[in-house]
């Protein structure tokens, strides 16, 4: 049985194993370490944990002051405040002068729950990946989640990673040959009929609504999308020529993110190919248990299935 | 330097600064000419750098926090041997790299790109923190204006300066009492200054930001400050050097028109001559303080 555990929970896991290998690895959080996971870290590490307090913008800039230093920073709050409060910070402070910070929001999308629409963040890819050379990172469990810490610990340069809240089962690790390279999907199962491009928890989801969609007699491709930017062309691309009509899930926004880039993309490719965007319909959350906020929203497997549906209509 | 040499240097910066805003027809004198004393004493006879090795790990850095100053920025580094004074010619110039706020990437000797306010003095307590991280001695200045404290991320690093014990961190406020709408005073009240920062936990130097002696005093006692940042509080006036940019918010960024810039560049080229004098002649005594207006009072 495959293990279950939420992102951020592996996510604190692997940062904290990887101290030792990466003396330059510097963290910061503003006062919800016990959230983000960054704990672990900074309880084996204290003197390179600086907790600035309830003061996103100033963490951010503070992590840049640190990355000029040679320092490798990854600064913590939740995705609402690290991407939407301190967005400016990470454009100017960060991505601008190209410094090597990594901002990571935790508690990403509606399955914040309760909290509600202040602290449900639907927007982070879509800001996040708008900014000139910012990379955009969602994975979705907890082995792809450990493998990304590591990337990104070696990729030089500013980027956004999410991390969920909820525990989530594991879906990438019986994957044969799975490996995770930023910037590369990953196709986690074959289908001729339709493709999804899947990011974040919502790739749990895809593979759910695709078993579904088996027994009705519809292939359906799932490729994890776990990076948002820079955005996989080729295997979106692949997936367009080969099923002929995509579907794009996130538990965000359906406006600037995963389903933006890849409308992007397959639009200015001339393929006339259908993409449905499932994900927030342009509308804020509300409180709720994580996942009958998600059920009311669709964010589930029969929310997939549907819009697998329209894109096979639309396919003709 | 000497102090007539800092004097000669800072109005060198100025004629320089005001040939790269006259020229593209844009730029911030105001506040450039009230801070170029204080850069000009910081760089000439405080910082430890070299100029041929602009990354050194163990440098003293320098944030630009109000980061449109680079008239004042750009003449300072070139005057120090970052790079030729010819470059200045390409401010602001879609040809050149030159940006019309410090940046970091292309300008050598820029420590950090900065430009949208408040956020400069966040880097300089990242850098002070990584510097007592590596156990390197080097310190950390930030320039702010007085205008610049109305935004929140100035007192939130402040707070944080403060808990991590950063007295390798030296902020200077230069306080020449305008901002673009109007006389801080009136668009944001945010004296007093000495209080507030003291109440953040940092050590307050008061300071005449255009008294040579007094700016490598303040900088001294800044240095000489254990377990706590400093800040010095100086009081200076906006167009500090030319009569009639003297006390105006009218030239936070505007550039001359032709007359204009003939009659500063004459005034500049008068300090100019009279301070190139050697030291004990009439001409060189008085160019110093020829022309100075009282600042705003902080206290």
């Amino acid at each position: 049985m495959s293990e279950t555990i939420a992102t951020r929970a592996a996510y604190g896991q692997a940062l904290a194993a990887l101290g030792e290998e990466y003396p330059d690895l510097v963290v910061l959080d503003a006062d919800l370490s016990g959230s983000t996971m960054s704990k672990q870290f900074a309880d084996a590490y204290p003197h390179r944990f600086f907790n600035v307090g309830i003061a996103e913008a100033n963490m951010t800039g503070i992590a840049a002051g640190l990355a000029t230093c040679g320092k490798r920073p990854f600064l913590h709050s939740f995705a609402m405040f690290a991407a939407g409060r301190a967005w400016e910070q990470v454009r100017n402070s960060i991505a601008y002068p190209r410094l090597n910070v990594k901002v990571v929001g935790s508690h990403g999308g509606l399955s914040v729950g309760e909290d509600g629409a202040t602290h449900q963040c639907i927007e982070d890819y879509a800001i996040m990946r708008a900014i000139p050379g910012m990379a955009v990172v969602s994975p979705c469990d907890g082995p792809s989640m450990r493998l990304a810490v590591r990337a990104l610990l070696d990729y030089d340069g500013p980027a956004y990673l999410r991390l969920g809240r909820l525990a989530v089962e594991s879906v990438t690790d019986g994957i044969p040959g799975y490996r995770f390279e930023l910037g590369r999907g990953f196709q986690l199962r074959e289908g001729r009929d339709v493709t999804v491009l899947a990011t974040g928890m919502m790739v749990q989801e895809a593979l759910q609504a695709a078993q579904a969609l088996d027994a009705e007699g519809i292939g359906v491709r799932v490729i994890d999308m776990h990076t948002i930017k820079p955005l996989d062309e080729e295997i979106v691309l692949k997936a367009a020529r080969e099923t002929g009509a995509l579907v794009t899930s996130e538990e965000a926004t359906v406006l600037g993110g995963l389903g933006s880039a890849v409308c992007e993309c397959v639009a200015g490719s001339g393929l006339p190919v259908p993409v449905v965007r499932h994900g927030v319909q342009d509308v804020f959350g509300r409180s709720g248990a994580a996942r009958d906020v998600l059920a009311a929203y669709g964010l589930t497997a029969d929310g997939i299935r549907e819009s697998v549906k329209r894109a096979l209509a639309l396919k003709g | 330097m000497t102090h007539q040499e800092l004097a000669l240097t800072a109005a060198r910066a100025r004629l320089l600064g005001l040939e790269m805003v006259y020229r593209a027809a844009s730029g911030h004198l105001g506040g450039s000419y009230s801070a170029l004393d204080l850069l000009t004493v910081l760089y000439q006879n405080v910082m430890r750098v070299d100029p041929q090795d602009p990354q050194a790990p163990g440098r003293d850095r320098f944030v630009l926090s109000k980061g449109h100053c680079t008239p004042a920025l750009y003449p300072t580094l070139a005057l120090r041997g970052y790079f030729p004074v010819d470059e200045l010619g390409q401010f602001r110039s879609i040809r050149g790299h030159l940006s019309g706020h410090a940046e970091m990437r292309h300008v050598r000797g820029v420590d950090m790109s900065t430009g949208s306010l408040g956020q400069g003095v966040s880097a300089a307590v990242g850098m002070a923190l990584a510097g007592k991280l590596d156990g390197l001695g080097y310190r950390v200045y930030a320039m702010l204006g007085d205008g610049e404290v109305e935004e929140g991320q100035v007192w939130e690093a402040a707070m944080a300066a403060a808990k991590f014990q950063l007295d390798n961190l030296c902020a200077i406020v230069d306080v020449n009492g305008l901002q673009i709408d109007g006389p801080t005073a009136e668009v944001m009240p945010s004296e007093p200054l000495d209080q507030k920062w003291a109440a953040f936990g940092w050590h307050v130097i008061p300071c005449d930001g255009h008294d040579y002696a007094a700016i490598e005093a303040a900088y001294a006692q800044a240095a000489a400050v254990r377990g706590q940042p400093s800040v010095i509080l100086a009081r200076t006036v906006k167009g500090k050097g030319v009569s009639f940019m003297e006390g105006s918010a009218g030239w936070h960024g505007k550039a001359p028109n032709d007359q204009q810039y003939q009659q500063a560049k004459a005034e500049l080229e008068g300090q100019i001559a009279a301070l190139s004098q050697p030291a004990g002649q009439p001409g060189a005594a008085q160019a110093a303080p020829a022309e100075r207006k009282e600042g705003k009072a902080y206290v």
